[in-house]
């Protein structure tokens, strides 16, 4: 069996392993690309799976009836943030996959998964074979907080502990320990929330979900009963919305433990307060009242005006035993209120902190424009700057705030965009592109095989029989490899 | 299948997951009308006639080009029911499929109308303090009935964020959540 053939990019070399495939098998160019093959309407390729790229390719098929778009997604499996950052125990919002379902589904447009693009195939190729490349590659890096003790051991990122729990690959190896009786959460967004639920929530509640097992075993083996949410300035600025809120104020057998001091002069303020921050701070302030019953062991709060400015060490220098969080005062009004130090600090004892300051967009390829400040591809309504034929969409255009709607609404807009373009003549349609066709064949010279729309059918299929067997949506499966074996077979 | 009614397919299948996973958010209750296109939970009626209690209402929907789109539909079909149902051109409109996950079906009502809706739980409002362009007389289309009071409502379905817009949605007072 012929393995794999050392190839030499533009920016080096990569030796791709594809253990399972045969160079020789048949060309998925041919077998599962529906429909138009050598059509003359316009061709757009999105990089990027998940909802920013799947909203912007529905866009575009609905508003030209004769554009064709080819989705590309690094993993075997699409839906990104949708499939692995959506917490378990909020199916609904998973609902959207539906939507993407058909699109991926419809005759103009097809899905090909397992191409890094940036390693397997450049920007470059793709702009030479379709008229339009659309960036929605999102955020897969994160902030990092910048302080010391911040590389030991018990130390993560929200965005490693969700990937962990959501089955995401990289993730599968954190076996963050669970032993300890108090997690710190540094940040207070919604993400921050889902950390802190599914921290505290009722095994019985998230056995029926689609979180990973291995998870499942870890959090029934859980110590932790106490998680503070820390963010770095008042309760007016806090970031998460109500939804969340309202589910960690109903969670069962866990009581709320804030302090009033941080809620100094807020009733106050409550009656200038738009609706749905006044709603927000009425939930949190009727929280602090309620201390509920002592009693309870699980408790989680809101601790605010602190900043983390050192993880502590134990004895051994090489597990987290503590944090050190700077006591802050607001300075200035409004939306730009900012926290300023005033030089005193607080220990909390912890051995679980979770930092979830935001996640972050990395550059992909040098051949495109990237901001390292904002950590964005610099664009003017999704028009990449200075570079025609590219576009972006989503979190790697605007930033990785956001819910899934925003990011639809996002999308369109880039859509938009892109049909302006074509329609005034600064995207050139009339020459002819080969799109899918040349790119599958490039990649086929570099051993790299793509899985298909009908092939990752066969992985969902897989992952919900196994759930079905343990009373769940699905078990997901946690291995590239395991995923392109099932999809190949 | 079509695509309308893929979707309420897929729409129903989704109630229904939904409702099997009832965990952490014990205070979700659909409507009695989005579960009862369903799950009907109708009058003795219905037995034996089943259209006896549907009647016909029509509606106006003023779409964002400013087209206005009419529609007959019957009572107790949600507006998102009659959205998808007949495949209306509303970009975007009910992206989580009634599940109260969204804010996507955000609808403008006139005021006289908004006053006879029925009563809005916390959970309805706690996705419509989500919605862009958010007014005194917002509703979430998957959460209002039709009923024959209805009859004749205009609703205006209101624009989403664009990018232009990013400046004044700092002022306006449904700023744009975060993650």
């Amino acid at each position: 069996m012929k393995m794999m053939t050392m190839v030499n990019l533009v920016r080096g070399s990569v030796m791709k392993i594809h253990g399972l495939s045969r160079v020789s098998l048949c060309v998925p160019a041919v077998c599962g690309v529906r429909g138009l093959s050598s059509t003359s309407g316009p061709k757009v390729c999105i990089v990027g799976g998940g909802p920013a790229g799947f909203y912007t390719a529905q866009q575009l098929l609905k508003a030209r009836q004769e554009a064709s778009v080819d989705i590309y997604e690094k993993l075997p499996v699409p839906f990104g943030l949708v499939r692995f950052g959506v917490a378990p125990d909020h199916p609904e919002v998973k609902n959207v996959i539906n939507t993407f379902t058909q699109t991926a589904q419809h005759e103009r447009c097809s899905f090909h998964g397992n191409v890094n693009v940036g390693k397997d195939v450049t920007i470059d190729e793709l702009r030479q074979a379709y008229h339009a490349v659309v960036l929605s590659y999102g955020a897969e890096g994160n902030r990092s907080m910048g302080i010391p003790g911040e590389g030991l051991a018990g130390v993560f990122s929200a965005k490693d502990f969700v990937g962990w729990y959501n089955g995401l690959p990289s993730n599968k190896e954190l076996h963050p320990d669970l032993g300890c009786e108090t997690a710190v959460i540094l940040g207070q967004g919604n993400v921050a929330l889902d950390v802190a639920r599914i921290l505290l929530a009722p095994l019985d509640m998230l056995k029926e979900t689609d979180i990973t097992q291995n998870a499942l075993e870890a959090l029934a083996g859980s110590k932790v009963r106490r998680v503070l949410i820390v963010g770095r300035r008042g309760p007016l600025q806090i970031a998460c919305t109500i939804k969340e809120l309202r589910e960690m104020v109903n969670l069962p057998n866990t009581r709320a433990d804030m302090l009033s001091d941080d809620f100094k002069g807020i009733a106050e303020a409550l009656k200038d307060l738009p609706r749905p921050r006044k709603r927000l701070t009425e939930l949190m302030m009727k929280a602090v009242k309620e201390k509920g019953d002592d009693k309870v062991e699980k408790c989680w709060g809101f601790r605010f005006f602190r900043s983390p400015v050192e993880v502590l060490a134990g004895a051994d220098g090489k597990r987290a035993t503590g944090i050190r969080l700077a006591l802050n005062k607001l300075e200035g009004s409004g939306e730009s209120v900012r926290a300023e130090p005033t030089g005193q600090l607080e220990d909390v004892g912890c051995g679980l902190i979770i930092s979830s300051i935001g996640y972050k967009s990395i550059p992909i390829d040098p051949a495109v424009p990237f901001d390292p400040r904002k950590a964005i591809v610099p664009n003017e309504m999704g028009r990449v700057q200075d570079t025609a034929g590219l576009y972006c969409s989503g979190w790697v255009k605007r930033g990785p705030t956001g819910v899934i709607a925003t990011t639809m609404n996002d999308s369109f807009d880039t859509a938009r965009a892109i049909i302006q373009d074509m329609e005034a003549g600064k995207l050139d349609v009339s020459v002819s592109k080969p799109g899918a066709p040349a790119i599958t064949a490039l990649l086929q010279k570099r051993d790299v095989r793509t899985v298909l729309f009908p092939q990752w059918e066969k992985i969902n299929a897989e992952e919900e029989k196994r759930g079905k067997s343990l009373g769940k949506p699905r078990e997901k499966l946690l291995d590239v490899d395991k995923m392109l074996k099932i999809a190949w077979s | 299948m079509s695509a309308c009614a893929l979707r309420v397919f897929l729409q129903r299948v989704a109630v229904m997951r939904k409702a099997a996973h009832q965990t952490l958010s014990q205070t979700r209750a659909f409507p009695q009308c989005v579960t009862g296109s369903y799950t009907h939970s109708r009058g003795i009626n219905t037995l034996t006639n089943p259209l006896r209690s549907e009647e016909k209402v029509t509606v106006h929907f003023l779409n964002r080009d400013g087209k206005r789109i009419t529609v007959n539909a019957l009572t107790g079909e949600s507006l998102l029911d009659v959205v998808v149902n007949q495949d209306l051109d509303i970009d975007g409109f009910g992206a989580c499929e009634g599940t109260l996950a969204c804010s996507t079906c955000h609808l403008i009502f006139e005021e006289a109308v908004y006053k006879k809706l029925g009563p809005i739980t916390d959970e309805e409002m706690d996705m419509l303090d989500l919605a862009y362009g958010l007014t005194d007389t917002s509703r979430l289309g998957c959460q209002v009935c039709l009923r024959k009071d209805l009859d004749g409502m205009i609703l205006r379905v209101p624009d989403m964020i664009s990018d232009a817009r990013v400046e004044s949605e700092k002022e306006s007072s449904a700023a744009p959540p975060k993650v």
